[in-house]
C-alpha cells in the first residue's frame, strides 16, 4: 500500500497554507473557547499497491475540534480509520488533504524539519507495550533519548529527568537499567508513557493504550493516565474500541464508522442518547457488568459485517446495516450537523426539530434538504 | 448411564502443572466444580489464572510436556475422562464435548475449503457419507446465519471476515450435538457489534439445543449476560463461586470485589476508577499464603503465612479467603445501603 499523491491544496508553500490558516472558520462548536487542535476535511487515502485498483478511503473528510485539557474519546470498530486518523493528525502517516490547526500551524502542511520541531508538543502512547520499546536500549535509554533528541538536557542532568520520570509513572528509578523485557505489559505501558512525558507535550494521541492490558492493569493506566493530565494540564485524543474505558476516561466522544465522522457529542450525552443509528447499535451492543441490567435491556443486534473500505458503500457508509435505512440513505452523503447544542450526528434522518429517529414518520428524513444543501456547497 | 445429582460435568481437585525453566508452574492446582445439564457456567480471570488450562485439562489437550494433569477427576456423564485411553478421549472430543477458541484466524486450516473443514466432523464421528456431510454442513452454516450457505460452503477462510469464520467455528463446534460447548474467549478477537451477534447466536442455540456451555472470559461484561454461574479463578486457584447474579451483588472475596470495582461502567458516572495495586505473582514462585494477600486492601498477617480456606458464604456460594464471612457481610451492608440511597434519592431528571 502506498500513499495517494497529496492534491493540489497541498502544494501551497507553507507560509500560504498560515496564512490561510488564520481565516479558517470559527470551531464548530462555540461556547467551549478556542481549539488546542482543529481538524478540518482530514483526508487520508491509501492506493492498493502496484495493478491493484481501488483506492482505500481510510480518513475521509473528517472535520472535529480538541479543546485544551479535555479528552477526547475516539471510538469505532476494526478498520474504520480512527488509527489512521491518529496517526495522521502527528503526521505519523501522511495525510493526503486536509489540515491540521496548532497554534496557527496548519501541521499537515508543514516541512519536515517546522514538523520536528512540533513533535516535541506532540506525543503518542501505542497500543502494544511488546512492540514499541526497541528491546535492545534499557529503560533509561527509552525514556531518555526524546530528552537527547530534542536537546532538552543531558548528563546527570538527564538522568534526574528520567529518574523523576520513571517516579512519575509509578515506576520505580532502579529499572533505569533494566531491558524491556523485563517488565510485565502494565509496567511496559508505564515505561511508553514515561517516553512520551519526556518532552513535556501538551497533546498525547493515546493508541488503544490499554486494550493488550489485563482489566486489574487497565484500570491503574487509565488511573494514571487521568492523574497525569490533572498534574499537567495534557489534551488526550484517546482512541479505542472499549467502549467503556472510552466513557471512563472522556469528556467527550467521536464515533467513527468506515472513515466518517458520524457522532460527536460530549460522553454522558452520547451514551445515554445517541442520536445516529450506528452509534445506537454500538452502545447497546456494550455488555454491561450487571446482571440485572443484562437481563432486562433490548440490545439492537446489526445485521452482517463493516463493509471493506475499498469500495465502501454510497450515500451513507452505514445503510447496508441501518435498521432504518431508507433510498435516500444510499444516494446522499449526510453532513455531521449540530441536532442539539454540541451533539453533532450525521444522519439525514434526523433534524434539530426531530432529533429521534424513533420518532420520525416511516420514509421521512429532515435532515435530508440540509444534506443536500451542504454537498452543492462543496 | 446419567449421573444422578444432574451433573453432566464435575472436575475434582484438578491440578495441571508445567514444568518450566523457571521451575514447576502450577498453572492449575486443586480446581473444583459442577456443571448441571442445560446450565452455562462462566470463568472469568485474568491471564495466567488458570481459565484456559482448565478447559484444556478436561478435554485432555495439555501439551505433554511440558504439561502434566498431576492429579483430580473430571468426571463427564458418570466417566473420568482422565482415566480413558486417548482412543476413548477422542471419541468424546468433537462429539461429546465441542470447543470454540479466541481466535477464528487461526483456528481453521487456512488450505482447506470451509465445507470439507465442517464436513471432516460428522464424517468422522457420525460417519457420514460425503454427500450426508456436505449437507448437513450447509444446514449448521444456515444454522449459523452465514448468508447463502451452500455457496460460501466452498469458500476458503480467508473470504470469510472475523465474525463469519467465528460462526464457522461455532457451526463446526455444534455439528455433532455436544452435550457440552467450551467456548474459550469466544468473541474477545471481535469487535463489538460482531461480538454482539455471536453472543446472541450462542444463547438462541443454546435455548433450542439445551447444550451445557462452559464460557471461558475476562469479560465480566459478557459473563453477566450469559451465565448461570461464575467461578473466579485467579492465580491457578477457585476464587470465588456462586450463581451470577448472587456473584455480582453480593461478592464475598476481596478480589472479586476489587475486579468488579475496576471494570468501568457504562450506564454510570464514577469518579476514579477503583484499581487493585501490583502485579498478578509469578506462579513460579508462589507466596506461602494467599496468592492474592499481596495486592488485597485488607491482608492481614494470617493471609501471608497460611493458605486461605474454601469458605461456604451462602447457599452455592464459596469463596477462598481468611476473611470470606466478613466480605459478604460488607458487600451485604452495601448493597443494602445502596438499596436505600437509591429508594430515596428521586429519580434524576
Amino acid at each position: 500500500m502506498g500513499l495517494v499523491e497529496r492534491d493540489e491544496h497541498s502544494e501551497m508553500s507553507t507560509q500560504e497554507s498560515n496564512l490561510n490558516t488564520l481565516q479558517t472558520p470559527p470551531p464548530i462548536a462555540d461556547g467551549r473557547g478556542e481549539p488546542l487542535i482543529a481538524i478540518r476535511d482530514l483526508e487520508v487515502y491509501f492506493d492498493m499497491g502496484r495493478g491493484k485498483k481501488g483506492i482505500v478511503k481510510a480518513v475521509d473528510g473528517v472535520t472535529f475540534d480538541i479543546y485544551p485539557g479535555e479528552t477526547l474519546g475516539l471510538v469505532g470498530e476494526s478498520g474504520c480509520g480512527k488509527t489512521t486518523l491518529g496517526r495522521a493528525i502527528l503526521r505519523l502517516i501522511e495525510p493526503t488533504a486536509g489540515q491540521v490547526l496548532y497554534h496557527g500551524k496548519d501541521l499537515a502542511h508543514l516541512s519536515a524539519r517546522e514538523m520536528r520541531k512540533q513533535r516535541r508538543h506532540l506525543q503518542i502512547i501505542f497500543q502494544d507495550p511488546y512492540a514499541s520499546l526497541n528491546p535492545r536500549m534499557t529503560v533509561g535509554q527509552i525514556v531518555g533519548e526524546p530528552l537527547d533528541t530534542f536537546r532538552i538536557a543531558r548528563g546527570r542532568e538527564a538522568d534526574e529527568r528520567v529518574q523523576q520520570l520513571l517516579e512519575t509513572v509509578g515506576l520505580s528509578k532502579r529499572f533505569i537499567k533494566r531491558y524491556p523485557h523485563e517488565f510485565s505489559g502494565g509496567q511496559r505501558q508505564r515505561i511508553g508513557i514515561a517516553r512520551a512525558l519526556a518532552v513535556d507535550p501538551d497533546f498525547i494521541v493515546a493508541d488503544e493504550p490499554i486494550s493488550a492490558l489485563d482489566v486489574s492493569i487497565q484500570a491503574q493506566i487509565m488511573n494514571l493516565l487521568e492523574k497525569l493530565q490533572r498534574e499537567k494540564n495534557l489534551t488526550y485524543l484517546f482512541i479505542s474500541h472499549d467502549l467503556r474505558a472510552i466513557r471512563h476516561v472522556s469528556d467527550r466522544v467521536a464515533v467513527m464508522y468506515l472513515g466518517k465522522l458520524v457522532e460527536i457529542a460530549d460522553a454522558k450525552t452520547i451514551y445515554a442518547d445517541p442520536l445516529m443509528p450506528y452509534t445506537k447499535a454500538l452502545i447497546s451492543a456494550v455488555p454491561v457488568p450487571d446482571p440485572k441490567v443484562e437481563a432486562s435491556r433490548q440490545r439492537i443486534v446489526l445485521e452482517g459485517d463493516v463493509p471493506s473500505p475499498i469500495n465502501p458503500p454510497r450515500g451513507c457508509r452505514f445503510h447496508t446495516r441501518c435498521p432504518y435505512v431508507i433510498q435516500a440513505c444510499k444516494e446522499v452523503v449526510p453532513p455531521l450537523v449540530e441536532i442539539k447544542p454540541g451533539h453533532f450526528a450525521a444522519c439525514i434522518r434526523i433534524s434539530p426539530e426531530q432529533p429521534d429517529i424513533e420518532k420520525v414518520a416511516p420514509g421521512d428524513a429532515p435532515g435530508l434538504a440540509a444534506a443536500k444543501s451542504a454537498s452543492s456547497g462543496l | 448411564m446419567t449421573n444422578p445429582n444432574g451433573n453432566l460435568l464435575e472436575v475434582r481437585e484438578l491440578r495441571t502443572y508445567f514444568d518450566t525453566e523457571d521451575g514447576e508452574v502450577k498453572a492449575v492446582d486443586g480446581v473444583t466444580f459442577q456443571l448441571k445439564r442445560g446450565e452455562t457456567l462462566g470463568i472469568v480471570g485474568e491471564s495466567g489464572s488458570g481459565k484456559s488450562v482448565t478447559n484444556l485439562s478436561i478435554i485432555r489437550l495439555i501439551p505433554q510436556p511440558p504439561g502434566k494433569i498431576v492429579s483430580g477427576e473430571i468426571v463427564f456423564d458418570g466417566v473420568d475422562i482422565l482415566s480413558l485411553a486417548e482412543k476413548d478421549v477422542r471419541k468424546i472430543r468433537g462429539r461429546r464435548i465441542a470447543m470454540i477458541f479466541q481466535d477464528p484466524m487461526t483456528s481453521l486450516n487456512p488450505f482447506m475449503k470451509i465445507s470439507r473443514q465442517v464436513m471432516e466432523i460428522t464424517q468422522l464421528h457420525l460417519g457420514h457419507t460425503k454427500r450426508q456431510a456436505f449437507d448437513h454442513a450447509v444446514r449448521m452454516l444456515e444454522t449459523v446465519g452465514i448468508p447463502d450457505a451452500r455457496a460460501r460452503a466452498n469458500n476458503y477462510p480467508h473470504e470469510f471476515s472475523g465474525g463469519m469464520r467465528q460462526r464457522v467455528m461455532i457451526a463446526m463446534a455444534l455439528s455433532c450435538e455436544p452435550e457440552l460447548l467450551i467456548a474459550d474467549e469466544p468473541t474477545t478477537a471481535l469487535d463489538v457489534t460482531i461480538q454482539a451477534q455471536i453472543l446472541e447466536l450462542i444463547k438462541t442455540l443454546k435455548r433450542a439445543t439445551g447444550t451445557s456451555v462452559i464460557l471461558i472470559t475476562h469479560d465480566l461484561g459478557v459473563v453477566a449476560g450469559m451465565t448461570d454461574h461464575l467461578i473466579v479463578m485467579y492465580a491457578g486457584k477457585v476464587f470465588e463461586q456462586a450463581p451470577t447474579s448472587e456473584l455480582f451483588a453480593l461478592p464475598g472475596n476481596p478480589y472479586t470485589k476489587g475486579l468488579l470495582r475496576s471494570v468501568p461502567d457504562p450506564t454510570a458516572e464514577q469518579g476514579a476508577l477503583y484499581q487493585i495495586p501490583g502485579l498478578p505473582p509469578d506462579l513460579a514462585h508462589l507466596p506461602p499464603g494467599c496468592p492474592f494477600a499481596a495486592r488485597c486492601d485488607r491482608a492481614q498477617e494470617i493471609c501471608r503465612e497460611e493458605f486461605p480456606p474454601f469458605v461456604q458464604v451462602a447457599p452455592e456460594h464459596y469463596s477462598l479467603c481468611h476473611f470470606a464471612d466478613q466480605v459478604y457481610n460488607d458487600s451485604r451492608r452495601e448493597a443494602l445501603t445502596n438499596t436505600l440511597q437509591k429508594g430515596m434519592s428521586t429519580p434524576p431528571q
